[in-house]
């Protein structure tokens, strides 16, 4: 196993040692695999060896042969540095509005077929967006999910603007013959209505801070429970896949706590709000994707009956 | 010949910097308890028949198959392939001949033998070990079994040759071949508490309570097993007598709806566990029969305590209260915490039952776009030094000692599938016990 002390002026000493071969063998692994020039830089060697290069005391045999390696080593560094070199920039002709990327979106339902009175959970992701609303909703974070429940057929419209332009998206539900039992007169019941009103908050990775989206949130949550003192609520605190199993319960207990001390800051009573961690047990969807992830890491709020 | 006397102090300068102990740079290092020695060569005969009872052939094939995979699981021995091994089946020393054993290609140092009978329901073993070095030597061991004719017990008299062998020829070291592992099934469509034995055998639930139940810790004793449950108040510690076959108090395991982790101390009357009764999530400790919670943490993201096994004395776990999770060590009234993990996301110790090592999964590069290749790492409490012990396979996590502290079962998820393996302390020797559905969380008996 070969080990270079390397010298700024780019002469190289070489030591044969395959003795240390399980120490370093990590490192030597990886510059072996061309991925890192194969060369370890070490203040102290290099020092030293600057000095002789200094006194000139090397033979011509061995700067030979160290210039050699050098030469191997420069190319090495050129071939693993390549990747990492940032891409090349657009034409200056290029008018500079094209690179600002166009936003994305992307609105499902499931389910989509419901019968009158049932929950449908409405999930988007946006990209490159600024604003995002969705039609008789308003407007949205611009990733999330929301439980909506439909009296009739409709066809949920949302458009994603961003600087780059606008995009759209639409999910329709099919909403099948209402029951027999009469609906109340305003259209909802105490559970739908919660559903419309009260919305989960997303925070970020392998963190419980309240984002800035979520406290616009938080404070509509906390005008809709103000509204409504008789309301208990339950707090769930969800985390992604990724991680322990335990450590993501503390996680989530402690994401579901965030929400309740902002809401009890907002003037919601603490004995009216229970929060329950469900860590990494319940995710709402199963993609090992960021935007899956990202859905996953949120407080969720149900009425505490 | 000058440049050479030369350069050769500046070798040995960039050989000594080279050499210098560096922690973070150790991969692939093996080392763990008498794993180091030369190992015995130690042959494992198959039993001879005794009798013409139909019942024997079947007990046999199970009673040899099974001695033979615990001698072989148990990490100290090389084992002679039952390929290389003479046809012979001595039944009695009179009937061993040495030379057969120690000539090529058996070569071996040791042989257990013996002769194995089922009559009228009972079944009778009579084993043996002997020096095939030493011509004319005596048994080092000879032990007779008799118990009720049946398969189960046909491992379980294997299991007690091969643990006495163990015992004679390992150091004075129980063997584990009658120890269980406790962990997490989702089989039935919920996450259930279950019990298989060490070598996978025998796997069925034990909770049947439709909720989610995780983190199964069996008390020393083995007659009670405390885990954290779902329930509608939120997480509870909960307890289940073995010995009663049915849930049991534990009173201090429910406030604040956020109890998770529990962990015994050696001597079976504390439980130490995560709770967030007092707002965020802490290390509390109370007595078993649910008196005396107290906290001994409070900084808000604590959870996986461990007790150190052999003085009661001290606590590992984890906490966030620095970012991403690391192990700490405290002592049992929370006085005296360091911190044991340099970075990165370490998790979930397990400690050793001698009490120098802690076993714990550790991702040394955690953070955003990382894949999050968590492997299983050992490091020595005294001197912080570790070793990774498994490389390049799937996710690891929940490493749990052995109590002869020469094997560490754990769980691996590859893809979406978590299945739970065990391996010697060193990394070598893994194999998966679990194969249906996902199994996680491990717990490997005291005794």
């Amino acid at each position: 196993m070969l080990v270079l002390c390397v010298d700024r002026s780019g002469i190289l000493a070489t030591l044969a040692d395959s003795m240390n071969y399980h120490f370093w063998g990590a490192e030597i692994q990886k510059a072996a695999n061309g991925r890192h020039a194969a060369a370890i830089k070490r203040p102290g060697c290099a020092q030293h060896h600057y000095h002789l290069f200094l006194r000139r005391r090397i033979l011509l045999k061995t700067q030979k042969a160290a210039f050699s390696v050098a030469v191997l080593l420069v190319a090495l560094t050129a071939v693993s540095g390549c990747k990492k070199k940032t891409a090349p920039l657009p034409p200056a002709e290029q008018a500079p509005a094209a690179s600002v990327p166009a936003p994305t979106a992307q609105l499902s339902a499931t389910p989509t077929v419901i019968s009158a009175g049932d929950q449908v959970q409405l999930s988007w992701k946006t990209t490159n967006a600024s604003t995002v609303s969705i039609d008789g909703i308003g407007d949205v974070p611009t990733v999330g999910v929301k439980t909506v429940t439909p009296t009739e057929t409709i066809t949920y419209h949302l458009i994603a603007r961003g600087d780059g332009g606008t995009a759209d998206a639409t999910a329709s539900v099919t909403v099948n013959s209402p029951p027999a039992i009469s609906v109340p007169s305003t259209g909802m019941n105490e559970q739908q209505d919660f559903d419309a009103h009260v919305q989960p908050i997303f925070f970020d990775y392998d963190n419980y801070d309240i984002r800035t989206d979520a406290q616009s949130v938080l404070a509509k949550n906390a005008d809709y429970l103000n509204a409504h003192p008789n309301l208990k609520v339950v707090i769930g605190g969800y985390c992604d896949e990724r991680g322990s199993d335990e450590y993501n319960l503390v996680l989530g207990q402690n994401r579901a706590t965030a929400a309740k001390t902002a809401l009890v800051t907002a003037g919601i009573a603490a004995d009216r709000i229970r929060v329950i961690s469900y860590g990494k047990e319940k995710p709402f969807c199963s993609e090992s994707t960021e935007e899956c992830w990202q859905l996953n890491r949120r407080d969720g709020f149900a009425i505490d009956k | 010949m000058k440049a050479i006397f030369r350069i050769f102090p500046l070798t040995l300068l960039c050989l000594a910097y080279f050499f210098a102990p560096r922690v973070s740079a150790q991969d692939w290092v093996h080392t763990g308890t008498n794993l180091g020695n030369e190992r015995i060569r130690l042959a494992a005969a198959d039993f001879k028949p005794v009798g013409a009872d139909p019942e024997t052939a079947p007990l046999k094939a199970t009673f040899d198959s099974t001695l033979y995979n615990d001698l072989q699981n148990a990490g100290i021995f090389d084992m002679v392939s039952k390929s290389l091994a003479p046809q012979a089946m001595p039944g009695s020393p009179q009937e061993f001949v040495a030379t057969q054993w120690s000539a090529l290609p058996a070569n071996s140092a040791m042989v257990a033998f013996g002769a194995l009978s089922a009559t009228n329901g009972r079944l009778v073993v009579y084993g043996w070990l002997t020096d095939a070095r030493t011509a004319g030597s005596a048994p080092v061991l000879a032990s007779q079994y008799n118990e009720a004719a049946s398969q189960e017990m046909a491992r379980t008299i294997a299991h007690r040759f091969a643990d006495e062998i163990i015992y004679r020829l390992g150091g004075a070291i129980n063997g584990i071949a009658e120890t269980k592992i406790y962990f997490v099934s989702n089989r039935t469509g919920s996450k259930e508490i279950w019990v298989m034995d060490y070598d996978g055998q025998n796997q069925h639930a034990v909770t049947h309570l439709g909720s989610i139940s995780i983190s199964p810790r069996i008390s020393p004793d083995n007659s009670r097993i405390a885990f954290a449950s779902l329930g509608s108040e939120g997480w509870s510690i909960r307890m289940y007598s073995l010995d009663l076959g049915r849930l049991v108090g534990f009173t201090a395991g429910s406030a604040g709806g956020s109890n998770l982790s529990p962990a015994w101390t050696a001597d079976g009357s504390k439980i130490a566990f995560s709770s967030a009764r007092g707002g965020h999530p802490d290390i509390w400790v109370s007595d078993v029969s649910g008196s005396n919670a107290h906290p001994v943490t409070s900084f808000g993201s604590d959870v996986s305590p461990v007790w150190n096994p052999r003085t009661s004395n001290q606590l590992a776990f984890v906490s966030g209260r620095t970012g991403e999770p690391q192990i700490y060590i405290m002592d049992k009234d929370g006085a005296n915490v360091q911190r044991m993990t340099d970075g990165g996301y370490a998790i979930s110790p397990s400690w050793s039952p001698n009490g120098s090592l802690l076993a714990f999964a550790w991702n040394r590069k955690y953070g955003p776009g990382d894949p999050g290749g968590y492997d299983i790492y050992i490091m020595d409490i005294a001197s912080k030094k570790w070793l990774q012990a498994t490389h390049e396979a799937g996710i690891n996590d929940f490493p749990s000692w052995s109590p002869d502290e020469r094997h560490i079962v754990f769980q691996r998820q590859v893809g979406h599938r978590t299945q739970i393996w065990t391996m010697l302390s060193d990394g070598t020797n893994q194999q998966q016990l679990t194969f249906s559905g996902d199994n996680m969380m491990p717990n490997w008996s005291w005794k």
